[in-house]
């Protein structure tokens, strides 16, 4: 089945994006297109899982070392959402937006940073720390990573809002935007949660039963079909 | 000056989150900015913070970081010269 919009006057038709890929992280656990491909002890603290979960993405990054708990859980959220996909080659990654959200901001690192100034005969403020105290850096860690240049926006809501991120990746869409990473990245304390999908305008080649057309629908559909194991 | 190397390598890794280099991978003649280590700008900071934090010194004059975080050794032989080791 092929999904098509109907752009303005001029009664041309472009190809519908769809969704195409997409990982959900919650309870120490990982999720890709709905199914659960790796936990961890539910005990674990958010950093022994996303070392656990780096370990388990098989991929080489220092830098990913050298990022706060949002930007990593971001980081392999997105990992697990691309691995076995094309979305990196097939487009062009000057036409790829970042658009994630969240209701902390940087909340987390806020207080880490919060802490090392708080005693001032022991005042050490630490320039890695600070840089991660604002929240689309972790867009710019994912951009970085994968040479990524298009859009990007990051939104902080006061829960998941699947309506916000398809109205704002559509617009991106119709002024050229032709792929986009799209999600939630929370930290905030011990509570944690990602949900990453990539989605990308209908070609000839996609066809999977997976895939589903970018809405409101789809992604809230998707953002609640994973049956967590704790 | 070797146990003050061995000593950085170790505050190094810990200040700069480097936890996939091993203490024995660093080269103390091997460049800490773009190739050697790879450090960043942000890794600069870093150590001049570990510097004060650890050795009690601050870079007055921020073109000398250029000369003394040229490697571990360069730094090394800077915190001897402050008499800070």
């Amino acid at each position: 089945m092929s999904f098509y919009v109907f752009y303005g006057s001029k009664k041309r038709f472009k190809p519908m994006s769809e969704i195409t890929s997409y990982a959900h992280i919650k309870h120490n656990q990982v999720s890709v297109n709905g199914e659960i491909i790796f936990q961890s002890n539910p005990s674990l603290s958010l950093a022994e899982f996303l070392s656990e979960a780096y370990k388990a993405l098989g991929v080489s990054y220092p830098k990913f070392h050298k990022m706060d708990a949002q930007c990593k859980l971001g980081f392999v959220c997105a990992e697990f959402a691309l691995k076995g996909t094309n979305f990196l080659t097939e487009n062009d990654l000057t036409k790829i937006a970042i658009v994630l959200s969240n209701a902390a901001s940087s909340l987390e690192t806020d207080r880490v940073h919060q802490h090392s100034i708080d005693d001032k005969s022991n005042y050490f403020p630490s320039p890695a720390v600070f840089v991660y105290t604002l929240p689309n850096i972790t867009i710019g860690e994912l951009a970085i990573k994968h040479k990524i240049t298009g859009e990007n926006a990051f939104f902080v809501s006061e829960q998941f809002d699947a309506d916000l991120l398809v109205n704002y990746t559509e617009t991106l869409i119709k002024i050229g935007t032709e792929a986009a990473i799209v999600g939630w990245v929370e930290v905030d304390g011990a509570n944690f949660e990602a949900f990453i999908f990539l989605t990308e305008k209908q070609k000839d080649t996609n066809k999977n039963a997976i895939f589903k057309p970018l809405n409101k629908t789809s992604v809230i559909t998707i953002y609640n079909q994973t049956i967590w194991t704790h | 000056m070797d146990a003050l190397i061995e000593k950085l390598k170790g505050q190094i890794i810990e200040q700069l989150n480097l936890a996939e280099v091993k203490p024995e991978e660093i080269n103390p003649d091997s460049p800490l900015f773009g190739e050697g280590l790879g450090l960043d700008s942000i890794d600069a900071l870093e150590l001049i913070v570990l510097l004060e934090k650890h050795y009690g010194i601050k870079i007055q004059d921020p073109k000398d970081g250029k000369t003394i975080f040229q490697s571990l050794r360069t730094m090394a032989e800077y915190i001897k010269s402050q008499g800070k080791s």
